[in-house]
């Protein structure tokens, strides 16, 4: 039999890796400042997914919300070993908080034929880990936050030991369930070569259409749209298409999506500006040290 | 969700384990207090489990005016379903207009799970709560008296503040250990309000096979002086200078993530936005070049010494004294200097050892 896996994931920008302004001067966020990478604890996620299909087969479909450039991590969990990647981009997901975020991809998984869906624990811009619990309300199934271990799978039987901040716990609940995984589950394997070499010219129909446009210049739209067909045509049947799902594709419901659908808005952001403080510089010899151990045990500050 | 009620009480989910209350749902109670008090609402403790009989006085003494008790035999172990399922009850009985939840593992899983089915707002991890007002852009309606609710975003580079208008409750996370623990009150009294609420079977889809709970090694938060390493310091065997530092201190070792991603001491002691908050009367940073993430878990600290080679590491930005220079050398000096410091003060307290020896000296 096997098990079918779903596991959402997330591109991010590289929080830890900013060059520059992260913020503009009008207050929105400079992303060109950050780097774009796949949200670390979601390669855990699809790496426990790996392992549930190395071991038991299975089908593993890779979904990911959101702008067309985020087809790079949908091509990198081909690399590893997904079956079958979606890609659901609508500029009516804009501006999603993580409440129409859960509920745009409940669309897309109800679409599926799902026994385990997978998460990443949290995503490093906005480390809410929200966007799972809130999921596996919306598709009305069991959730397991923090797994840190996959123990057993038997039948419908699923059991993983859970972080609860202060220690763990074993739980066992039946399929289907969605597991939020943290980094320390497992090592995501590595990108294997056969699959770049076969994947790396996998393509979204919107990549499709950017290529045919770059190759042919002259061409009318009408030429165009039926070349894109060719191709996507071409890619599918090479299994190289990244599918694109719009909103109306997954037949959400626009009140639930994007700004309408999220309670919560944005009322400031400030760039985090450390003031600088009065500051002493103390030279690092035997009476600068011995001076300021002084002044600390002055001042109280050490008893 | 509900409407729009400013009548409604605040709220404080009060987590406990084994008939033993949570830390941060305790420290959150004297921020609630105040948005309470400025709202002019009751600020309730809502209270679940099965052995919880002495924590309801906690609560109130903590500063609750109202504690929600429902206790019930399946409510025992946490489990997301059940409690989700008696909170949105609760939610949906009483409509308050701000719940509020530790952000420990259980509030973190646990708030989501509710906001989804409440279909209103959630804010994660907050690092501040105030009472004020706001005007949308497009049709310049004021807003009056909405939780803002305030946390660091994108690693720490920027500080949000968000706000939910209309689908209520206004319901947050907050952060462990950014607010500080409120003295209890023993003569505060308070109304205990008893919920009965049917829990079956079917709402605890986990069978929990087995817990180990672990002592935390060190308690960051409670240390008044703190020492802590970063990858500067190079690796394990060298870290013993931030121990030894910190023993002769009688302070907390701790570290920044790059030191424990390094492996040079366990993840109990990281400091910083993945790690503890924490606000020590000292904190001496050694070798940490002070990334955003890290200052967001310390800079509240109320006196800081930073060592470091680098002139121009970010730490330097948020220490009271900066010493440039080797972290090798500095270290030991330090350690000599206080160990020198700590015996003429314990000459100080022995009259009779302290005579003798200026006798000798006089001699």
């Amino acid at each position: 039999m096997g098990y079918n896996c779903v596991v959402l994931v997330k591109q991010v920008p590289d929080t830890k890796r900013i060059s520059g302004k992260v913020m503009n001067d009008d207050g929105t966020v400079n992303r060109s400042a950050l780097p774009a990478i796949f949200n670390p604890e979601d390669l855990n996620a699809i790496e426990t997914a790996l392992q549930i299909k190395d071991k038991f087969t299975g089908r593993l479909v890779v979904i990911s919300m959101g702008p067309p450039s985020a087809a790079a991590i949908l091509r990198e969990s081909l690399f590893r070993g997904a079956d079958e990647t979606i890609l659901i981009s609508d500029p009516g997901c804009a501006a999603s908080d993580t409440l129409a975020t859960s509920y745009i991809l409940s669309c897309a998984v109800k679409k599926l034929d799902y026994d385990i869906v997978l998460c990443g624990r949290q995503a490093i811009d906005g480390d809410t880990a929200q966007v799972g619990p809130q999921l596996a309300e919306k598709l009305g199934i069991t959730q397991i936050s923090y797994v840190e271990e996959l123990t057993e799978l038997v039948g419908r039987t699923i059991t993983v030991r859970r972080n609860i901040g202060n220690g763990w716990q074993q739980v066992k609940a039946s399929l289907p369930v969605l597991l939020t995984v943290t980094s320390d589950a497992n090592e995501p394997r590595v990108a294997a070569a056969k699959k770049m070499m076969k994947y790396k010219n996998a393509l979204t129909p919107i990549e499709a259409e950017q290529k045919i446009k770059s190759e042919n210049p002259q061409a009318n739209s009408s030429e165009v749209k039926k070349l894109v067909e060719r191709k996507c045509g071409e890619l599918k049947e090479k299994g190289l298409l990244i599918k694109h799902w719009n909103l109306n594709d997954i037949s959400a419901d626009m009140t639930w999506c994007g700004q309408s659908g999220s309670p919560t808005k944005v009322h400031r952001i400030q760039s985090v500006v450390l003031a600088a403080k009065q500051s002493k510089e103390i030279q690092p010899t035997d009476e600068g040290i011995a001076d300021m151990i002084h002044e600390l045990i002055e001042d109280k500050t050490i008893a | 969700m509900i409407d729009v009620n400013r009548q409604g009480e605040v709220w404080v989910f009060a987590e406990q384990h084994n008939g033993k209350l949570e830390d941060t749902p305790l420290e959150l109670m004297s921020k609630a207090r105040r948005l309470a008090d400025t709202l002019g609402v009751k600020l309730a403790a809502v209270l679940l489990g099965s052995d919880i009989k002495d924590l309801t006085i906690k609560l109130i003494q903590f500063g609750a005016d109202k504690v929600y008790v429902v206790k019930h035999p399946l409510l025992q172990s946490y489990q997301t379903n059940s409690y989700a399922k008696v909170m949105l009850d609760l939610i949906h009985k009483h409509k308050p207009q701000i719940v509020l939840y530790g952000a420990t593992v259980t509030g973190r899983d646990l708030a989501p799970r509710i906001a989804s089915a409440a279909k209103a707002g959630l804010t994660a991890d907050c690092t501040d709560l105030q009472i004020g007002d706001h005007k949308t852009a497009k049709d310049k309606k004021l807003h009056k008296n909405l939780l803002f609710q305030i946390r660091p975003a994108f690693g720490g580079n920027i500080i949000a503040t968000i706000i939910n208008l209309d689908r209520w409750p206004q319901m947050a996370t907050v952060r462990e250990g950014v607010m500080p623990m409120p003295e209890p009150d023993v003569t505060r009294q308070g109304e205990i309000v008893t919920e009965n609420i049917t829990i079956t079977p079917e709402d605890l889809p986990l069978e929990i096979l087995a817990e180990h709970k672990r002592p935390k090694k060190v308690d960051l938060k409670a240390a008044r002086i703190i020492v802590a390493g970063g990858a500067g310091v190079g690796s394990r065997e060298n870290f013993k200078l931030i121990w030894d530092l910190a023993n002769c201190l009688g302070a907390a070792p701790a570290a920044s993530r790059a030191a424990v991603d390094l492996g040079f001491i366990d993840r109990d002691h990281q400091v910083g936005q993945t790690g503890t908050t924490v606000r020590p009367s000292l904190y001496i940073a050694v070798g940490i070049s002070g990334a955003i993430q890290h200052q967001a878990g310390m800079s509240q600290s109320q006196k800081i010494v930073a060592i470091n080679n680098d002139p121009n590491a970010p730490i330097f930005q948020v220490a009271h004294y900066k010493i440039i220079g080797d972290l090798n050398g500095i270290v030991p000096k330090m350690i000599k200097t206080i160990k020198e410091k700590s015996i003429k003060e314990e000459m100080a307290i022995n009259p009779v050892e302290a005579l003798r020896l200026s006798n000798e000296v006089k001699v």
